[in-house]
């Protein structure tokens, strides 16, 4: 089959009980009350003509087109607006609509160019099928109308084009900004003819207005006006296939819209149930890295660091690796290996990292990336309700009457769903907005932007968290505003009584913890009200919440308190952990940690291990295993020898940058396998080729516990999916693995894993999505969790009493440095700085408060020193106000920066997630890059030399 | 910046024991806390440090984790 776009209804879908029939052009058809005549006809296999509409926007009624004809009813209404009543009999194609639409379609094409031959549109242009629908064969207005024929084409966004010319003005881009995006960035100017779409003020083109290049508006644009470049640079594809972006939690499905094997566009998925056809800038867009002349294709190995890589075979390659790993673990013993999975690959490829590791090292020695992100959320959710996942599907949020977004920026890290939320915020067809609260350190754009507009907002100093949680929790007891009918029935009361006591103390009070937080008490205290008393509230969280001495703490705090306003167990509420990589919640569910199996089961359950050990023939150690950064410190030790690294760069993403990098350069075989030689392979030995999210199959699982497919959509241009390297390298060390599909992996997680049990491709497929739990319990998947009693059996309230960080300011560091991501950007960068992303973040700078820089001589855009006990790096300051005096924030996504040199080896008590977001820090003037910085280019180029070929024997 | 190893699980154990002061039996707490999660090197190391730099209760928790010799 050929190319076709995705079905378009006219309409959005209604939801609801009530059914109504109706007759269109002689077809009954049944649908829910509220649907539109277009909409139904079109469910009914017809179709009317229409422009303006589109089945992801509200019904605008402007163009005319769809006008019908129905009985008992005066003059043509348009269908796209009109909603089907029962008994009613549609006409939708008779000679009086066919002249009428004649008319309408004449106007346009009198202002449009026909040039339709060589327009990057031809055969996939909305404009053409409606003149052909609707017999379009003369014009009389002549063709020299108003006409924006011959203005200049607005190329300045890197991935799509605005030519004027070709503007219909039918708002949909303006509506797609405005009601699926949220950032309001296109207006139309002018009126009938001369109207125009318009990027922001005049003057501005799109890259500099307020857009932010989340394509909504090029997909909603029914003519070539807004293109995306690649389609015209390559030509329409030829064939679509589902997949999953592979790079935040939201879990966005696209079409991958091939011609060949080359890759024309990602149009986000309509049916994917965590997007619903929306997408942001990375997953949209930013996907050039796979082809980035930067990626490696062939494995290469080297005896020392400082060596120059040598490119061999893959045989050569995995003997090579199989034989020094076989070595290590004879004169080191089995506990001197270990690995580290990754939350970029897919749940296939961390269960087979983490069986090489458990089954070929023998060792527990196996951690994942989301130590350093979501450790804590594993830890705090699993001991308060019994089960480490957030709580509800991200529809959930449409129900919602108060949101409580802390630690989260999701209009840079989670934008897609940021979407839903800010719609949700601000109502609907007179359905008022949920009222939103947000605690952060920093006045994020959710705080305020066009139309979205915080009740509360407030600015804690950063390591504060528990501290303003437990004051909320304060106000909800001491006002006797919990839900005690809910703890009752679903909570253990004593426990209950032992938190409320405690929380209760004057200590707690919001006015004494001031002092430490640094926020107004009323404001705390209407926030613990609104919470408590406005509805369903739900609570958003992220690494602003994980990455702290009490990042589990907070966890519990924030579990704490939905337990207490029975905030959970259905739509609308529930503790919903934004999670940052794609497949974070994956790579945990897939035992991924040193101390427990897929699933969430401890080693040291018996019963468990003899599960796998049947499986898989070998014993499983019964204790834990290292962590990463337990790993790194018994390598500095000499007890630690060999790491095998999948698609993660420990050096640039992990804490004290200079102590990890000890702990590598002390191990004896670092294995890399990843796309780029990236920071971590500076002292690697082994560098395995990987594959990118394109050129493989398997599933992710997203925030929401969704479990979707990745589907290859070309041949792996490493010549291996990365699954496939993993079990060579398996079968190198002897081990007999034998899978011929990821689907077999999937199998045999399903048959290891409870919450697994009812999860293959072939559901998957037939599905689309699965949320686990999949098991007898829920054979459908559970969109919503904790419904009628915990995980756990009792929900179960924890003390989290308030202890400060180590890492406090003082006379040589007295600001307090804060990280985060930006929306362009992801993680440490090594994909989006491959792309034209890196036009919206050349660099990480460091935002500082005016008052902060005035003090220090400080002038937006100088070179800034930024020091801290760890180490000290320089970048560039940006003065604004979004933050607090005494706080600077900066990202961490440019290897030259190394924002990680100045923070500190703190961690979460219960999991050592890093304390990335509190480091003491001083700022000041400087005039260019740190001697850190300095040695460290020197280091990294000297180590990613690739020697010459030699002259190698064709295969 | 960077401590010691020996220094760092102290610190770790004594952030643990702080972090759960408020259970009913601080130190069982703790020393379930290390077992779960620690593994048996760093659970060996620590007992042999003999309490030096340990608080009152995380001492207590490390006399009771009863450390196996780890391979
Ligand atoms: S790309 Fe997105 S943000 Fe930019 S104008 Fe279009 S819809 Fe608005
Ligand atoms: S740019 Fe496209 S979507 Fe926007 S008004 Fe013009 S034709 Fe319609
Ligand atoms: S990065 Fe996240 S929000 Fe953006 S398209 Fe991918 S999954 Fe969706
Ligand atoms: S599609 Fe109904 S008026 Fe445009």
């Amino acid at each position: 089959m050929g190319y076709e776009r995705q079905a378009d209804f006219g309409t959005p879908e209604v939801h609801g009980d009530h059914h109504v029939t109706c007759t269109i052009d002689g077809r009954a058809v049944t649908v829910p009350a509220g649907t539109s005549v277009m909409r139904a006809a079109a469910l009914a296999g017809g179709s009317i003509p229409k422009l303006c509409a589109s089945d992801n926007l509200k019904a605008f009624g402007s163009c005319r087109l769809c006008l019908v004809e129905i009985e008992g009813m005066r003059g043509t209404p348009a269908s796209c607006t009109t909603p089907v009543a029962e008994g009613m009999k549609v006409q939708t194609q008779t000679p009086r609509l066919q002249k009428l639409r004649r008319g309408v379609m004449e106007l346009y094409i009198s202002d449009h160019p026909l040039d339709c031959l060589t327009c990057s549109a031809n055969n996939d242009c909305e404009l053409q099928d409606q003149a052909a629908a609707v017999g379009l064969r003369d014009v009389r207005y002549g063709y020299e109308g108003e006409t924006h024929l011959g203005a200049a084409i607005d190329t300045s966004n890197p991935y799509f084009d605005f030519d004027p010319s070709k503007c219909i003005a039918c708002s949909r881009c303006v509506r797609a900004c405005d009601e699926v995006q949220g950032t309001l960035a296109l207006t139309i100017e002018g009126r009938g003819f001369a109207s125009k779409v318009s990027a922001g003020l005049a003057g501005e083109d799109f890259f500099s207005s307020e857009c932010v290049s989340c394509g909504a508006c090029v997909q909603a644009c029914p003519t070539a006006t807004l293109q995306e470049k690649a389609v015209k640079d390559i030509g329409k594809p030829e064939r679509a296939v589902v997949t999953t972006c592979a790079y935040c939690g939201v879990g966005c499905t696209f079409r991958a819209e091939m011609r060949g094997e080359q890759l024309v566009r990602m149009i986000p998925w309509k049916d994917g149930k965590a997007n619903h056809g929306h997408s942001c800038v990375k997953g949209r867009f930013a996907w050039g890295y796979a082809q980035h002349a930067d990626r490696i294709l062939s494995p290469m190995i080297r005896d020392a660091i400082d060596q120059p890589w040598r490119e061999v075979s893959w045989e050569e390659a995995l003997s090579y690796t199989a034989r020094r790993l076989q070595e290590l673990r004879e004169r080191h013993g089995r506990n001197a290996l270990g690995g580290i999975t990754s939350s970029r690959c897919t749940n296939e490829e961390t269960f087979l990292v983490q069986k090489l590791v458990r089954a070929g090292f023998g060792t527990n020695n196996v951690d994942t990336c989301a130590r350093v992100c979501h450790s804590p959320t594993g830890y705090g959710l699993k001991t308060t309700f019994g089960t480490s996942a957030g709580t509800q599907d991200f529809d959930s949020v449409d129900d919602s009457d108060v949101i409580l977004v802390i630690g989260a920026n999701p209009t840079d890290a989670h934008p897609v769903f940021a979407s839903r939320m800010k719609r949700r915020i601000r109502g609907k067809d007179g359905r008022p907005g949920a009222r939103l609260i947000v605690i952060d350190p920093r006045r994020t754009d959710l705080v305020r932007s066009p139309h979205i507009a915080a009740d509360l907002h407030l600015p804690l100093r950063p390591g504060t968290n528990v501290a303003v949680l437990t004051a909320m929790a304060h106000v909800i007891v001491i006002e006797g505003l919990a839900d005690e009918e809910f703890i009752r029935a679903r909570c253990d009361w004593e426990e209950y009584r032992h938190w409320a006591d405690f929380v209760a103390i004057d200590r707690n009070s919001p006015e004494v913890l001031a002092e430490v937080t640094g926020v107004t008490p009323q404001d705390v205290r209407a926030a613990a009200r609104l919470y408590a008393t406005g509805g369903n509230a739900a609570i958003y969280y992220g690494l602003g919440v994980t990455e702290h001495s009490q990042g589990s703490s907070t966890v519990m705090a924030i579990a704490n308190l939905a337990m207490a306003t029975g905030n959970i167990g259905r739509r609308g509420v529930g503790v919903n952990p934004l999670r940052g990589q794609n497949n974070v919640q994956g790579a945990c569910d897939m035992g991924s940690f040193p101390h427990e199996l897929s699933g969430y089961r401890h080693v040291s359950d018996a019963a468990t291990r003899a599960l796998f050990e049947a499986e898989w023939g070998v014993p499983i150690d019964p204790e834990p295993g290292l962590r990463i950064p337990n790993m790194l410190d018994a390598a500095v030790e000499g007890a630690f020898k060999a790491l095998y690294i999948q698609g993660e760069d420990i050096l640039q993403s992990d804490p004290d940058t200079r102590h990890v990098a000890a702990g590598l350069a002390a191990m004896e075989l670092v294995i890399v396998h990843d796309l780029f030689l990236n920071e971590t392979a500076n002292y690697a030995h082994v560098f395995l080729p990987g594959s990118t999210f394109l050129e493989k199959d398997g599933t992710f699982t997203n925030a929401e516990r969704r479990i979707q497919r990745v589907r290859k959509v070309m041949e792996p241009r490493n010549g291996l999916a990365d699954w496939e390297v993993t079990q060579e390298l398996a079968r190198a060390m002897g081990l007999g693995w034998n899978y011929t599909h990821p689907s077999q992996i999937m199998d045999e997680i399903a048959r290891l894993t409870p919450t697994f049990s009812g999860v293959n491709y072939a559901r998957l497929d037939a599905e689309g999505s699965l949320q686990w739990p999949v098991n007898a319990a829920a054979p459908d998947g559970s969109p919503i969790m904790h419904v009628d009693g915990f995980v756990r059996g009792k929900g179960r309230f924890v003390v989290t009493d308030y202890v400060p960080t180590d890492e406090r300011t003082g006379p040589r560091f007295p600001l307090l440095l804060t990280t985060g991501r930006i929306l362009s950007q992801y993680n440490v960068g090594a994909q989006t700085r491959r792309t034209a992303n890196a036009m919206w973040h050349g660099e990480d700078v460091l935002e500082i408060h005016p008052t902060d820089a005035e003090n220090r001589g400080l002038q937006d855009g100088d070179w800034v020193r930024l020091a801290s006990r760890s180490g000290e790096t320089t970048l560039r300051a940006k003065v604004t106000e979004r933050v607090a005096p005494g706080v600077v924030y900066t990202t961490f996504h440019h290897p030259e920066t190394q924002a990680n040199v100045v923070t500190t080896d703190f961690s979460d008590w219960a999991t050592n997630c890093p304390e990335y977001k509190v480091t003491a820090v001083q700022v000041s003037p400087s005039n260019g890059p740190s001697d850190w910085q300095a040695d460290y280019a020197e280091q990294a180029r000297r180590s990613r030399r690739i020697e010459l070929h030699r002259a190698e024997p064709a295969e | 910046m960077t401590m010691d190893p020996l220094d760092k699980l102290v610190a770790m154990a004594n952030q643990i024991a702080r972090n759960l002061a408020h259970d009913d039996d601080p130190a069982g707490a703790t020393a379930a806390h290390i077992a779960t999660y620690w593994s048996p090197r760093m659970r060996a190391q620590i007992a042999a440090c003999e309490g030096e730099g340990l608080t009152e209760v995380s001492r207590d928790a490390i006399a009771r984790l009863g450390v196996r010799h780890a391979d």
